[in-house]
């Protein structure tokens, strides 16, 4: 467990240095969806199976498909330039970021993690999920696909060149 | 049993890669998955804390930050997209008309 947790975490992090990197914006794309499987191998080690294999489908699966579907049609070329020119941007951003990652490390590392709790039988299966999703959460469920039906016509508006 | 505290870190460094990506990055593409690294380090949060307390409920919460990142990412390429019509670049530095 503890292996698998090590090669999923250097991988992870390796992918992302990867992302935020390099020039190529296809090359970003594919270690995005490294990335995200990782992260869904982080979810199977954590008991959540349901919400890992959601990640892949519709994280690496379905949102790098358009991601990268929109890179091939805008048929982006490796940038030359990939950083900012602002000079606030090229040197204070670096070290802003640095010091909240180790501001959230300081938290994480004197805050003691919450007791262990009891963990229900079948925890982290579609079931369990799809109980609290249609009992509790069965309003915030109905306004998301709204949203979801808001974001699909936002995007056809957009990107059409004459409606 | 993984300890709850490496897991975190390591979610709050890929937050970290992702601020770093929005910031630094000239793409628009770019920036967006720099979000998208965003969005993956707080579920990855969620999922952590669900487990240590033993709810299902976090994971719902994940759910509902993925179908938000869907939407934002067919927005925001649609966006790229329009933008790409007018302009022929996604270089967020050449789009400055509101900028002052």
């Amino acid at each position: 467990m503890t292996l698998a947790f090590a090669i999923l975490a250097v991988l992870a992090v390796a992918s992302a240095l990867v992302v935020i990197t390099h020039r190529n914006p296809v090359i970003c794309a594919l270690a995005l969806a490294f990335n995200l499987v990782a992260i869904a191998g982080f979810y199977l080690i954590l008991d959540a199976q349901f919400v890992a294999m959601l990640q892949v489908i519709v994280y690496a699966g379905a949102i790098m498909v358009l991601i990268l579907f929109v890179i091939m049609l805008l048929n982006l070329q490796a940038e030359a330039r990939p950083r900012s020119s602002g000079v606030f941007q090229r040197w204070l951003a670096p070290l802003g970021t640095a010091a909240f990652v180790g501001l959230l490390a300081r938290a994480i590392a004197l805050e003691a993690p919450p007791a262990p709790g009891a963990r229900p039988p079948g925890y982290g299966t579609a079931a369990s999920v799809g109980q609290e999703l249609f009992s509790r959460f069965y309003y915030p469920f109905e306004v998301v696909s709204l949203l979801l039906v808001v974001a699909m016509v936002g995007a056809v508006l957009l990107a059409k060149r004459r409606l | 049993m993984v300890e709850p505290r490496l897991v975190l870190l390591v979610s709050a460094v890929l937050f970290g890669l992702g601020v770093a990506g929005v910031l630094l990055r000239r793409g628009a593409i770019t920036i967006l998955m720099g979000i998208e690294l965003m969005l993956n380090a707080a579920n990855l949060a969620f999922i952590v804390f669900a487990r240590q307390l033993g709810h299902a409920e976090a994971q719902v919460y994940v759910f509902f930050v993925m179908t938000l990142a869907a939407a934002e990412a067919a927005v925001g390429l649609a966006i790229v997209i329009a933008l790409f019509r007018l302009r022929e670049t996604t270089d967020v530095d050449d789009v400055h008309l509101l900028r002052w």
